[in-house]
Protein backbone atom coordinates (compact mmCIF):
# COMPACT_ATOMS: atom_id res chain seq x y z
CA UNK A 1 0.00 0.00 0.00
CA UNK A 2 1.23 3.50 -0.80
CA UNK A 3 1.27 6.56 1.40
CA UNK A 4 0.57 10.04 0.04
CA UNK A 5 4.19 10.45 -1.02
CA UNK A 6 3.99 7.14 -2.87
CA UNK A 7 0.89 8.28 -4.76
CA UNK A 8 2.70 11.50 -5.71
CA UNK A 9 5.76 9.52 -6.88
CA UNK A 10 3.65 7.27 -9.08
CA UNK A 11 1.78 10.21 -10.61
CA UNK A 12 5.08 12.00 -11.26
CA UNK A 13 5.79 9.26 -13.81
CA UNK A 14 2.81 10.49 -15.85
CA UNK A 15 4.40 13.91 -16.26
CA UNK A 16 6.11 14.09 -19.65
CA UNK A 17 8.74 16.33 -21.19
CA UNK A 18 7.29 19.65 -22.39
CA UNK A 19 4.15 19.47 -20.27
CA UNK A 20 2.44 22.46 -18.68
CA UNK A 21 0.91 21.06 -15.51
CA UNK A 22 -1.68 22.34 -13.03
CA UNK A 23 -1.44 20.78 -9.59
CA UNK A 24 -4.30 20.88 -7.11
CA UNK A 25 -3.97 21.26 -3.36
CA UNK A 26 -2.93 18.29 -1.19
CA UNK A 27 -1.30 15.17 -2.67
CA UNK A 28 -1.06 16.77 -6.15
CA UNK A 29 1.20 19.53 -4.79
CA UNK A 30 3.72 16.84 -3.75
CA UNK A 31 4.03 15.61 -7.34
CA UNK A 32 6.32 18.53 -8.22
CA UNK A 33 8.98 17.07 -5.90
CA UNK A 34 9.27 13.80 -7.83
CA UNK A 35 9.24 14.77 -11.49
CA UNK A 36 12.28 13.45 -13.37
CA UNK A 37 15.07 15.98 -13.49
CA UNK A 38 16.00 15.31 -17.11
CA UNK A 39 12.71 16.65 -18.49
CA UNK A 40 11.37 20.18 -18.84
CA UNK A 41 8.03 20.84 -17.17
CA UNK A 42 6.32 24.09 -16.14
CA UNK A 43 3.86 24.26 -13.27
CA UNK A 44 0.87 26.57 -13.55
CA UNK A 45 -1.04 27.88 -10.57
CA UNK A 46 -4.48 29.28 -11.32
CA UNK A 47 -3.99 32.40 -9.21
CA UNK A 48 -1.70 33.62 -11.97
CA UNK A 49 1.76 32.13 -12.30
CA UNK A 50 3.46 29.82 -14.77
CA UNK A 51 6.91 28.50 -13.96
CA UNK A 52 6.51 27.95 -10.23
CA UNK A 53 9.61 27.04 -8.29
CA UNK A 54 10.14 25.64 -4.78
CA UNK A 55 9.20 27.33 -1.52
CA UNK A 56 11.40 30.34 -0.69
CA UNK A 57 14.20 30.27 1.86
CA UNK A 58 13.25 31.67 5.21
CA UNK A 59 13.36 35.46 5.12
CA UNK A 60 12.76 35.55 1.36
CA UNK A 61 8.98 35.09 1.43
CA UNK A 62 7.06 37.58 -0.69
CA UNK A 63 3.37 38.27 0.02
CA UNK A 64 2.99 39.04 -3.69
CA UNK A 65 4.21 35.62 -4.85
CA UNK A 66 1.95 32.77 -3.75
CA UNK A 67 0.34 29.67 -5.24
CA UNK A 68 -3.36 28.75 -5.35
CA UNK A 69 -3.00 27.19 -1.90
CA UNK A 70 -1.94 30.67 -0.69
CA UNK A 71 1.52 29.33 0.13
CA UNK A 72 4.56 31.49 -0.48
CA UNK A 73 6.51 30.23 -3.50
CA UNK A 74 9.34 31.24 -5.81
CA UNK A 75 9.50 31.44 -9.59
CA UNK A 76 12.00 29.85 -11.95
CA UNK A 77 13.78 31.52 -14.89
CA UNK A 78 11.22 31.82 -17.69
CA UNK A 79 8.29 32.26 -15.31
CA UNK A 80 5.42 34.65 -15.95
CA UNK A 81 2.59 36.29 -14.01
CA UNK A 82 -0.87 37.02 -15.39
CA UNK A 83 -4.41 37.87 -14.34
CA UNK A 84 -7.17 35.41 -13.44
CA UNK A 85 -8.95 35.64 -16.80
CA UNK A 86 -5.77 34.79 -18.68
CA UNK A 87 -5.02 32.02 -16.21
CA UNK A 88 -8.33 30.37 -17.00
CA UNK A 89 -7.81 31.00 -20.70
CA UNK A 90 -4.83 28.67 -20.32
CA UNK A 91 -7.03 26.14 -18.56
CA UNK A 92 -10.31 26.48 -20.48
CA UNK A 93 -8.46 26.89 -23.77
CA UNK A 94 -6.70 23.55 -23.16
CA UNK A 95 -3.20 24.97 -23.20
CA UNK A 96 -2.44 23.17 -19.95
CA UNK A 97 -1.45 19.58 -20.77
CA UNK A 98 -2.10 17.82 -17.49
CA UNK A 99 -4.29 18.49 -14.48
CA UNK A 100 -3.76 16.59 -11.25
CA UNK A 101 -6.31 17.03 -8.51
CA UNK A 102 -7.79 15.41 -5.45
CA UNK A 103 -11.32 14.08 -5.07
CA UNK A 104 -13.83 12.97 -2.47
CA UNK A 105 -15.56 10.64 -4.95
CA UNK A 106 -15.08 9.46 -8.52
CA UNK A 107 -17.72 7.51 -10.42
CA UNK A 108 -17.15 4.79 -13.00
CA UNK A 109 -18.47 7.13 -15.72
CA UNK A 110 -15.74 9.67 -14.92
CA UNK A 111 -17.86 12.02 -12.80
CA UNK A 112 -15.98 13.69 -9.95
CA UNK A 113 -17.10 15.28 -6.67
CA UNK A 114 -14.65 17.30 -4.61
CA UNK A 115 -16.09 20.62 -3.51
CA UNK A 116 -18.99 20.26 -1.14
CA UNK A 117 -20.51 18.07 1.54
CA UNK A 118 -24.05 19.44 1.97
CA UNK A 119 -24.68 20.77 5.47
CA UNK A 120 -21.12 20.03 6.55
CA UNK A 121 -18.37 21.42 4.45
CA UNK A 122 -18.90 24.21 1.96
CA UNK A 123 -15.58 25.70 1.00
CA UNK A 124 -16.30 26.21 -2.66
CA UNK A 125 -15.00 24.80 -5.91
CA UNK A 126 -12.24 27.32 -6.52
CA UNK A 127 -10.87 26.53 -9.96
CA UNK A 128 -11.74 22.85 -9.90
CA UNK A 129 -14.89 23.10 -12.04
CA UNK A 130 -13.07 25.04 -14.75
CA UNK A 131 -10.19 22.56 -14.67
CA UNK A 132 -12.27 19.41 -14.94
CA UNK A 133 -14.65 20.85 -17.54
CA UNK A 134 -11.86 21.60 -19.97
CA UNK A 135 -8.77 19.53 -19.33
CA UNK A 136 -8.20 16.63 -21.74
CA UNK A 137 -5.87 14.88 -19.38
CA UNK A 138 -7.04 14.67 -15.77
CA UNK A 139 -5.47 12.46 -13.14
CA UNK A 140 -7.11 12.13 -9.76
CA UNK A 141 -4.85 11.58 -6.76
CA UNK A 142 -6.66 10.24 -3.72
CA UNK A 143 -6.94 7.51 -1.11
CA UNK A 144 -9.00 4.55 -2.33
CA UNK A 145 -11.36 4.75 0.66
CA UNK A 146 -12.52 7.53 2.97
CA UNK A 147 -11.83 7.79 6.70
CA UNK A 148 -14.85 5.62 7.43
CA UNK A 149 -13.35 2.93 5.18
CA UNK A 150 -15.94 3.41 2.44
CA UNK A 151 -14.98 3.25 -1.23
CA UNK A 152 -14.39 6.53 -3.03
CA UNK A 153 -14.63 4.78 -6.43
CA UNK A 154 -18.35 4.51 -6.93
CA UNK A 155 -20.99 3.53 -9.45
CA UNK A 156 -22.47 7.01 -9.04
CA UNK A 157 -21.22 9.95 -7.01
CA UNK A 158 -23.37 10.72 -3.98
CA UNK A 159 -21.95 14.23 -3.35
CA UNK A 160 -22.63 17.31 -5.50
CA UNK A 161 -20.63 16.99 -8.71
CA UNK A 162 -17.66 19.07 -9.73
CA UNK A 163 -17.72 17.80 -13.30
CA UNK A 164 -19.27 15.09 -15.45
CA UNK A 165 -17.49 12.33 -17.35
CA UNK A 166 -14.10 13.99 -17.13
CA UNK A 167 -11.72 11.81 -15.10
CA UNK A 168 -9.41 9.64 -17.20
CA UNK A 169 -7.07 8.16 -14.65
CA UNK A 170 -6.99 7.61 -10.89
CA UNK A 171 -3.97 6.87 -8.74
CA UNK A 172 -4.78 5.75 -5.21
CA UNK A 173 -2.89 4.17 -2.34
CA UNK A 174 -3.97 0.79 -3.75
CA UNK A 175 -4.03 1.03 -7.53
CA UNK A 176 -3.71 2.80 -10.86
CA UNK A 177 -7.08 2.80 -12.60
CA UNK A 178 -8.23 3.97 -16.00
CA UNK A 179 -11.79 5.21 -16.46
CA UNK A 180 -13.29 3.50 -19.52
CA UNK A 181 -16.73 3.25 -21.14
CA UNK A 182 -17.23 -0.01 -19.25
CA UNK A 183 -16.08 1.20 -15.84
CA UNK A 184 -12.88 1.30 -13.78
CA UNK A 185 -10.14 -0.66 -15.50
CA UNK A 186 -7.44 -1.88 -13.15
CA UNK A 187 -4.01 -1.14 -14.63
CA UNK A 188 -1.58 -1.59 -11.75
CA UNK A 189 -1.52 -2.73 -8.13
CA UNK A 190 0.36 -0.93 -5.38
CA UNK A 191 3.25 -2.95 -3.95
CA UNK A 192 2.05 -5.90 -1.88
CA UNK A 193 -1.62 -5.16 -2.57
CA UNK A 194 -3.73 -7.97 -4.00
CA UNK A 195 -6.35 -7.64 -6.73
CA UNK A 196 -8.88 -8.92 -4.15
CA UNK A 197 -8.07 -6.04 -1.80
CA UNK A 198 -8.60 -3.55 -4.61
CA UNK A 199 -11.83 -5.26 -5.66
CA UNK A 200 -13.13 -5.07 -2.09
CA UNK A 201 -12.31 -1.38 -1.80
CA UNK A 202 -13.98 -0.50 -5.11
CA UNK A 203 -17.76 -0.05 -5.15
CA UNK A 204 -17.97 0.74 -8.85
CA UNK A 205 -17.48 -1.78 -11.66
CA UNK A 206 -13.86 -2.94 -11.63
CA UNK A 207 -12.56 -4.46 -14.84
CA UNK A 208 -9.76 -6.93 -14.30
CA UNK A 209 -8.15 -8.29 -17.44
CA UNK A 210 -5.14 -10.60 -17.39
CA UNK A 211 -2.28 -10.27 -14.95
CA UNK A 212 -2.25 -6.96 -13.13
CA UNK A 213 1.34 -5.76 -12.73
CA UNK A 214 2.69 -4.19 -9.59
CA UNK A 215 3.47 -0.44 -9.82
CA UNK A 216 7.03 0.59 -10.43
CA UNK A 217 7.82 3.69 -8.43
CA UNK B 1 -3.87 63.81 -19.20
CA UNK B 2 -7.22 63.20 -17.56
CA UNK B 3 -6.53 63.37 -13.85
CA UNK B 4 -7.87 60.44 -11.79
CA UNK B 5 -5.94 61.19 -8.64
CA UNK B 6 -7.82 61.67 -5.41
CA UNK B 7 -6.12 62.65 -2.17
CA UNK B 8 -7.10 59.85 0.12
CA UNK B 9 -9.28 56.83 0.69
CA UNK B 10 -12.15 59.00 1.99
CA UNK B 11 -12.36 60.86 -1.31
CA UNK B 12 -11.89 57.65 -3.23
CA UNK B 13 -14.94 56.08 -1.61
CA UNK B 14 -17.26 59.02 -2.08
CA UNK B 15 -20.71 57.77 -3.08
CA UNK B 16 -20.60 54.32 -1.50
CA UNK B 17 -23.80 53.50 0.34
CA UNK B 18 -25.91 50.71 1.81
CA UNK B 19 -27.07 47.85 -0.41
CA UNK B 20 -24.54 48.43 -3.16
CA UNK B 21 -22.69 45.74 -5.11
CA UNK B 22 -18.90 45.83 -4.98
CA UNK B 23 -16.15 43.95 -6.77
CA UNK B 24 -13.00 43.48 -4.74
CA UNK B 25 -9.72 42.21 -6.18
CA UNK B 26 -7.37 39.76 -4.54
CA UNK B 27 -6.66 36.05 -4.21
CA UNK B 28 -6.63 34.96 -0.61
CA UNK B 29 -5.08 37.96 1.09
CA UNK B 30 -2.74 38.69 -1.81
CA UNK B 31 -3.54 41.86 -3.73
CA UNK B 32 -6.62 42.85 -1.75
CA UNK B 33 -7.65 46.53 -1.54
CA UNK B 34 -6.76 46.84 2.13
CA UNK B 35 -7.30 50.57 2.40
CA UNK B 36 -10.73 50.54 0.78
CA UNK B 37 -11.83 47.65 3.01
CA UNK B 38 -10.66 49.49 6.14
CA UNK B 39 -12.62 52.56 5.08
CA UNK B 40 -15.75 50.51 4.33
CA UNK B 41 -15.50 49.03 7.83
CA UNK B 42 -15.16 52.54 9.27
CA UNK B 43 -18.20 53.81 7.39
CA UNK B 44 -20.31 50.91 8.61
CA UNK B 45 -22.42 50.72 5.45
CA UNK B 46 -24.54 47.58 5.31
CA UNK B 47 -26.44 45.22 3.06
CA UNK B 48 -23.50 44.88 0.70
CA UNK B 49 -23.09 42.35 -2.07
CA UNK B 50 -19.39 41.56 -2.50
CA UNK B 51 -17.96 39.87 -5.57
CA UNK B 52 -14.56 38.57 -4.58
CA UNK B 53 -12.75 35.29 -5.18
CA UNK B 54 -12.36 34.73 -1.43
CA UNK B 55 -13.86 36.16 1.73
CA UNK B 56 -10.72 36.97 3.67
CA UNK B 57 -9.85 35.42 7.02
CA UNK B 58 -11.52 36.05 10.37
CA UNK B 59 -9.51 39.15 11.23
CA UNK B 60 -8.34 40.49 7.87
CA UNK B 61 -9.59 41.32 4.41
CA UNK B 62 -13.33 40.89 3.84
CA UNK B 63 -13.46 39.03 7.15
CA UNK B 64 -13.46 42.48 8.77
CA UNK B 65 -16.68 43.43 6.96
CA UNK B 66 -18.23 40.05 7.71
CA UNK B 67 -17.52 40.39 11.39
CA UNK B 68 -19.50 43.62 11.47
CA UNK B 69 -22.36 42.04 9.49
CA UNK B 70 -21.99 44.56 6.69
CA UNK B 71 -22.18 41.95 3.95
CA UNK B 72 -25.55 40.57 2.86
CA UNK B 73 -24.29 38.43 0.01
CA UNK B 74 -20.95 37.02 -1.12
CA UNK B 75 -20.19 35.88 -4.65
CA UNK B 76 -16.99 33.85 -4.47
CA UNK B 77 -15.29 30.68 -5.69
CA UNK B 78 -13.59 29.60 -2.47
CA UNK B 79 -14.36 30.60 1.10
CA UNK B 80 -12.48 28.00 3.08
CA UNK B 81 -10.38 29.96 5.53
CA UNK B 82 -12.98 31.91 7.44
CA UNK B 83 -14.86 30.48 10.44
CA UNK B 84 -17.13 33.50 10.87
CA UNK B 85 -18.09 33.24 7.22
CA UNK B 86 -18.99 29.58 7.62
CA UNK B 87 -21.03 30.33 10.74
CA UNK B 88 -23.01 33.11 9.05
CA UNK B 89 -23.56 31.00 5.94
CA UNK B 90 -24.77 27.89 7.78
CA UNK B 91 -27.06 29.98 10.01
CA UNK B 92 -28.56 31.65 6.94
CA UNK B 93 -27.48 35.19 7.91
CA UNK B 94 -25.29 35.43 4.87
CA UNK B 95 -26.35 34.67 1.33
CA UNK B 96 -23.61 32.92 -0.65
CA UNK B 97 -23.27 32.27 -4.36
CA UNK B 98 -20.35 29.97 -5.07
CA UNK B 99 -19.21 29.94 -8.68
CA UNK B 100 -16.22 28.49 -10.51
CA UNK B 101 -13.13 30.66 -10.33
CA UNK B 102 -12.72 30.97 -14.08
CA UNK B 103 -16.39 31.88 -14.41
CA UNK B 104 -15.95 34.57 -11.76
CA UNK B 105 -13.03 36.02 -13.69
CA UNK B 106 -14.85 35.88 -17.01
CA UNK B 107 -18.07 37.43 -15.64
CA UNK B 108 -15.91 40.36 -14.52
CA UNK B 109 -14.12 40.50 -17.84
CA UNK B 110 -17.40 40.34 -19.73
CA UNK B 111 -18.62 43.40 -17.79
CA UNK B 112 -15.34 45.15 -18.55
CA UNK B 113 -15.42 44.23 -22.22
CA UNK B 114 -19.10 44.89 -22.92
CA UNK B 115 -20.32 41.33 -23.33
CA UNK B 116 -23.72 40.65 -21.72
CA UNK B 117 -22.88 37.00 -21.11
CA UNK B 118 -20.46 34.23 -22.00
CA UNK B 119 -20.65 30.47 -22.51
CA UNK B 120 -18.38 28.35 -20.38
CA UNK B 121 -18.06 24.58 -20.00
CA UNK B 122 -17.33 24.99 -16.27
CA UNK B 123 -20.09 23.66 -14.05
CA UNK B 124 -22.09 21.92 -16.77
CA UNK B 125 -23.97 18.98 -15.24
CA UNK B 126 -23.47 20.31 -11.71
CA UNK B 127 -25.69 22.33 -9.38
CA UNK B 128 -23.88 25.48 -10.57
CA UNK B 129 -25.68 25.14 -13.90
CA UNK B 130 -29.13 24.61 -12.41
CA UNK B 131 -31.69 27.00 -13.90
CA UNK B 132 -29.20 28.36 -16.41
CA UNK B 133 -29.39 28.22 -20.16
CA UNK B 134 -27.12 25.57 -21.68
CA UNK B 135 -26.10 25.07 -25.27
CA UNK B 136 -24.10 22.65 -27.35
CA UNK B 137 -21.20 23.82 -29.49
CA UNK B 138 -19.29 21.24 -31.52
CA UNK B 139 -20.56 18.37 -29.42
CA UNK B 140 -19.70 19.88 -26.05
CA UNK B 141 -22.09 21.45 -23.53
CA UNK B 142 -21.72 24.98 -22.20
CA UNK B 143 -23.48 27.10 -19.57
CA UNK B 144 -24.55 30.71 -20.19
CA UNK B 145 -23.15 32.99 -17.48
CA UNK B 146 -24.06 36.67 -17.27
CA UNK B 147 -21.72 39.62 -16.89
CA UNK B 148 -21.66 41.06 -13.39
CA UNK B 149 -23.21 44.42 -12.65
CA UNK B 150 -21.52 46.34 -9.87
CA UNK B 151 -21.50 49.85 -8.44
CA UNK B 152 -17.85 49.98 -7.44
CA UNK B 153 -14.76 47.92 -8.18
CA UNK B 154 -12.02 48.20 -5.57
CA UNK B 155 -8.66 47.08 -6.88
CA UNK B 156 -5.10 47.13 -5.64
CA UNK B 157 -2.04 47.66 -7.81
CA UNK B 158 1.67 48.02 -7.18
CA UNK B 159 2.34 51.24 -9.06
CA UNK B 160 0.11 53.76 -10.74
CA UNK B 161 0.05 57.33 -11.99
CA UNK B 162 -2.45 60.19 -11.96
CA UNK B 163 -3.76 59.10 -15.38
CA UNK B 164 -4.98 55.91 -13.69
CA UNK B 165 -2.47 53.62 -15.40
CA UNK B 166 -1.69 50.54 -13.33
CA UNK B 167 1.09 48.01 -12.94
CA UNK B 168 0.63 44.95 -10.75
CA UNK B 169 3.22 42.83 -9.02
CA UNK B 170 3.52 39.03 -8.92
CA UNK B 171 0.44 37.00 -8.15
CA UNK B 172 -1.10 40.04 -6.43
CA UNK B 173 -2.36 40.78 -9.94
CA UNK B 174 -5.03 38.01 -9.95
CA UNK B 175 -8.59 39.42 -10.25
CA UNK B 176 -7.58 43.08 -10.04
CA UNK B 177 -7.09 43.74 -13.77
CA UNK B 178 -10.34 42.03 -14.81
CA UNK B 179 -12.34 44.11 -12.33
CA UNK B 180 -11.01 47.41 -13.67
CA UNK B 181 -13.77 49.05 -15.67
CA UNK B 182 -16.18 46.24 -14.81
CA UNK B 183 -18.16 48.39 -12.37
CA UNK B 184 -19.68 51.87 -12.69
CA UNK B 185 -16.74 53.32 -10.76
CA UNK B 186 -13.32 51.70 -10.41
CA UNK B 187 -11.21 52.78 -7.46
CA UNK B 188 -7.55 51.78 -7.56
CA UNK B 189 -5.29 51.92 -4.55
CA UNK B 190 -1.59 51.67 -5.25
CA UNK B 191 1.49 51.12 -3.13
CA UNK B 192 3.25 53.84 -5.02
CA UNK B 193 1.72 56.70 -6.97
CA UNK B 194 4.56 57.67 -9.27
CA UNK B 195 5.04 60.95 -11.18
CA UNK B 196 3.25 61.16 -14.50
CA UNK B 197 5.53 60.01 -17.32
CA UNK B 198 7.66 57.74 -15.18
CA UNK B 199 5.78 54.57 -16.11
CA UNK B 200 6.86 53.07 -19.42
CA UNK B 201 3.72 52.92 -21.63
CA UNK B 202 4.95 49.53 -22.89
CA UNK B 203 4.72 48.09 -19.41
CA UNK B 204 1.25 49.29 -18.38
CA UNK B 205 -1.03 46.38 -17.39
CA UNK B 206 -4.24 48.41 -17.16
CA UNK B 207 -4.66 51.69 -19.06
CA UNK B 208 -6.15 54.57 -17.08
CA UNK B 209 -9.36 54.59 -19.14
CA UNK B 210 -10.60 51.70 -16.96
CA UNK B 211 -9.96 53.59 -13.70
CA UNK B 212 -11.99 56.51 -12.34
CA UNK B 213 -10.15 57.18 -9.06
CA UNK B 214 -6.63 56.41 -7.93
CA UNK B 215 -4.84 57.03 -4.66
CA UNK B 216 -1.75 55.94 -2.82
CA UNK B 217 -2.74 53.66 0.05
CA UNK B 218 -1.74 54.93 3.45
CA UNK B 219 -0.80 51.52 4.72
CA UNK B 220 -0.39 48.02 3.26
CA UNK B 221 0.03 45.18 5.71
CA UNK B 222 0.27 42.59 2.91
CA UNK B 223 -0.34 39.72 5.26
CA UNK B 224 0.87 36.24 4.24
CA UNK B 225 -1.77 33.53 4.68
CA UNK B 226 0.43 30.41 4.44
CA UNK B 227 4.06 31.15 5.13
CA UNK B 228 5.89 28.20 3.59
CA UNK B 229 9.67 28.05 3.41
CA UNK B 230 12.42 25.53 2.75
CA UNK B 231 15.53 25.13 4.83
CA UNK B 232 18.93 26.32 3.63
CA UNK B 233 21.13 23.29 3.20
Amino acid sequence: MLDKTGIAKRIAKEVKDGYYVNLGIGIPTLVANYVREDIEVEFQSENGVLGMGPFPFEGEEDADVINAGKQTITTLPGASFFDSAMSFSMIRGQHVDLTILGAMEVAENGDIANWKIPGKMVKGMGGAMDLVASAENIIVAMMHTNRAGESKLLKRCSLPLTGVGCVKKIVTNLAVIEVTDRGFKLLERAPEVSVETIQKATEGTLIIEGDIPEMVI
Amino acid sequence: MINKKVNNVQEALEGVSDNMTFMLGGFGLSGIPENAIAELVKRGIKGLTCISNNAGVDDFGLGLLLKKHQIKKMVSSYVGENDEFERQMLSGELEVELIPQGTLAERCRAAQAGFPAIYTPAGYGTEVAEGKETREFDGKMYVLEHAFKADFAFVKAWKGDAAGNLIFKGTARNFNPVMCGAAKITVAEVEELVPLGSLDPNQIHIPGIFVQRIFEGERFEKRIEQRTVRSRE
